[in-house]
């Protein structure tokens, strides 16, 4: 196991956040098992209280993940000076199987400690938190992913085994037949093209037509999940490709680096906003015809869905731009 | 969403009175918090510097280098072995090295001494380090004189001083002729310390150290990339055993703070009665309990950051140097390269902000949640 400081600060974070979300988890069973809202005892204006404790511990978790997701992805691009063959983060989460799992499965609790957050904002609204147990059911199921990725991460860096100098031979020179694969195999760049912009008329089209119809919630989330999807394949089909300069370098992850201006931060903030406050928007429509809530949804998910279509927008000018700007010759 | 940042905009208003109202109490956190920062930020600040120069320095190192291993051990290089070197395809050239270490009594110190044909150096005129300058005393013309491996001195002229940007190459090193070089240590002529090969194609090297190991079973081939990721390795791994000393710290760090934040004073839970009295919810107290964290995280964290910025590049980084950055008699004399680093601040964050915010949370919930009239009452 690698003992470096980012390791050590990842590790922590990774053991506050199961923490965090476990002890939420569990006041939330309880809450499950004994909430009332018509009774005045004593054990129901605990359990209403310990309902701000709850989402206080998973506002941190939300924070405390986004602050993980960025320094994962430094970490390995820090290591891959450690490993032979690795040339970016890309390499060094090869290195063994853990690590674009660790990853995926940042990515996916910080989306769900999102929709969590907006799903409990959209509850406390109404008088009789109508919301109280979906929103905890939901909080147990994030907690066994939180364990999974404390659990995934800790296996990714305990095997981690930099290739160093030893006293008995002074080279691993077979090291570059051997090493990790650096580079993601990038999806045919036409068609991906073509998907990627067909996303983005789909996302449109049905963004500005869910905002009067709120049935159409289901589609609008699981087209914001599939349009971060195919954003995703696209940044490493042809996105990559374009901002590089060069036809061969596929990561997804130097984009963050000095040397390409971070341009992947203006272009992830935007792509992360937008597919959260889509799937929560999505998700959140659906509870529009609960009685106390029926006058305060609509307005919520009218804002979500503008702050999703927004951020979509600004996710493809900048893509748009960053192809126009480049001198890669790619298609034709 | 102007009247959440206005109502935000309050809250602030209301912490800052409020922390500024128990001074002493709050100053004390502070303090304590900022020494916190301080520490870590120094530990990675340092070593972000040391590894940077020492990547800088190895850019000009030679692509590869063989050494002779007998028994295991490093030993002298036959010339014949330079020969085979250059046959093997890639190869662009192929040298002889002479260095090793002299023990001056006078300074008990180790220079290293090395033959720079490059230099043309007359037979009995020598180069020498800053460092060693320094503590000698000496300037260009002055003699010196070392101790041949036979016995008797041998007398040198100082011809110049090195001068480099970094002195971490230079501080002990002595630079001679090849044949003063064989007369100081009686070495015979046709054995080398070392040799270097220069590559053609660098992506080739490894393919090279291979092909010598097999022209040579005896010899070891040494990488450029390979001494690079050792260092990078040793630097991490030296920092990553300081912040594990640090952790007791911050632990005991964190129980302070849990300590602070659940030891509300009769005049605190007052407060807070009377703010749920005029009509503050739960939610409000809590958000005003997560600011006055917030404001006392930033600032211990800025102020923390700064002052190990200004120990290390303006303070001569006088702390954890020993332990980061390794000891010796002629110590090199060196500037370290500020830069900012998102990755440090990132980790920096992740292990004095998040386990300070983690211990808080509980205590300022349980502030929050307390009866009006209970609170009122102590």
């Amino acid at each position: 196991m690698l003992i470096t400081p980012s390791i050590i600060a990842l590790q922590l974070t990774a053991f506050s956040v199961t923490g965090t979300v476990l002890l939420a988890s569990g006041f939330a069973g309880r809450i499950l098992r004994g909430w009332d809202i018509n009774s005045g005892s004593e054990q129901q204006l605990r359990l209403e209280r310990q309902t701000y404790l709850i989402s206080t511990l998973v506002g941190f978790a939300l924070g405390a993940e986004l602050l993980s997701l960025l320094l994962f992805i430094h970490t390995a691009e820090s290591l891959s000076s450690q490993f032979v063959g690795a040339m970016c983060a890309t390499g060094v989460l090869n290195v063994n199987a853990f690590g674009f799992p660790t990853l995926w499965l940042k990515i996916a609790i910080f989306f769900l400690a999102t929709l969590w957050l907006l799903l409990n904002r959209a509850d406390n609204q109404g008088y009789d938190y109508p919301l109280i147990r979906r929103k905890y059911g939901l909080l147990l199921a994030i907690a066994p992913l939180t364990a999974l990725e404390l659990a995934a991460q800790t296996a990714y860096f305990a095997s981690l085994k930099p290739d160093v100098i030893t006293s008995c031979c002074g080279s691993l020179f077979s090291g570059d037949n051997r090493g990790v694969a650096a580079e993601l195999a990038g999806l045919p760049p036409q068609a991906t093209l073509w998907l990627f912009y067909g996303m983005a008329g789909m996302t449109l089209i049905l963004g500005l037509s869910f905002r009067s119809r709120l049935a159409l919630g289901p589609l609008f989330a699981a087209s914001s999940l599939m349009n971060f999807g195919v954003a995703i394949a696209a940044i490493v089909a042809f996105l990559s490709l374009y901002v590089y300069e060069n036809p061969n370098h596929h990561c997804p992850f130097c984009l963050l680096k000095a040397g390409y201006d971070y341009v992947g931060y203006a272009l992830y903030l935007p792509l992360f906003v937008g597919a959260a406050s889509g799937l929560s928007a999505g998700v959140i429509a659906a509870f529009g015809s609960i009685g106390s809530l029926q006058a305060l949804i609509p307005a919520q998910v009218r804002r979500l869905t503008w702050l999703a279509l927004g951020s979509f927008a600004g996710f493809y000018l900048l893509a748009t731009l960053l192809i126009l700007r480049s001198k890669l010759v790619l298609l034709g | 969403m102007p009247v959440f940042i206005e109502q935000q905009k309050y809250l602030i208003d209301y912490t800052l009175a409020a922390l500024f109202r128990r001074k002493t109490r709050n100053l004390g956190l502070l303090l304590v918090y900022t020494l916190l920062v301080f520490l870590f930020a120094s530990v990675l600040l340092l070593s972000q510097g040391l590894r940077r120069e020492a990547a800088v320095l190895l850019q000009d190192a030679p692509e590869v280098i063989v050494q002779r291993l007998v028994a295991g051990r490093h030993d002298l290089l036959p010339a014949a072995w330079l020969d085979t070197l250059r046959q093997i395809r890639g190869v662009g050239e192929a040298r002889g090295r002479l260095w090793g270490y002299y023990y001056d009594a006078a300074v008990k110190a180790n220079y290293t001494v090395m033959a720079a044909p490059e230099r043309k150096l007359a037979d009995d005129r020598i180069l020498i380090g800053a460092a060693l300058a320094r503590v000698r005393q000496l300037g260009i013309g002055d003699g010196f004189s070392l101790r041949a491996a036979s016995g008797p001195p041998v007398l040198f002229k100082v011809a110049g001083v090195l001068e480099f940007s970094s002195e971490l190459l230079s501080a002990d090193l002595l630079l001679l002729s090849e044949t003063s070089f064989r007369t100081l240590f009686q070495l015979p002529p046709a054995l080398y310390t070392d040799a270097v090969l220069a590559v053609r194609n660098p992506r080739e090297a490894a393919m090279i150290a291979q092909k010598t190991a097999l022209a040579l079973p005896s010899s070891r081939p040494i990488l450029r990339s390979e001494i690079l990721r050792t260092y990078d390795t040793v630097f991490d791994w030296r920092e990553g055993i300081t912040f594990l000393c640090l952790g007791s710290l911050l632990l005991a760090f964190l129980i302070l703070a849990w300590d602070k934040a659940a030891g509300l004073s009769a005049e605190e839970k007052r407060e807070i009665g009377i703010l749920k009295a005029i009509g503050w919810e739960t939610g409000d107290i809590l958000r005003m309990k997560l600011w006055e964290g917030l404001l006392l995280s930033l600032s211990a964290f800025l102020a923390g950051y700064l002052l190990a910025w200004w120990q290390l590049f303006h303070g001569g980084a006088k702390l954890f140097s020993p332990l980061l950055k390794g000891w010796a008699v002629l110590y090199p004399d060196f500037q370290l390269t500020p830069t900012v680093d998102i990755t440090q601040i990132l980790i920096l964050l992740a292990v004095t902000v998040l386990p300070y915010i983690v211990a808080t949370l509980i205590p300022s919930w349980r502030a929050a949640i307390a009866d009006p009239d209970a609170a009122m009452r102590g």
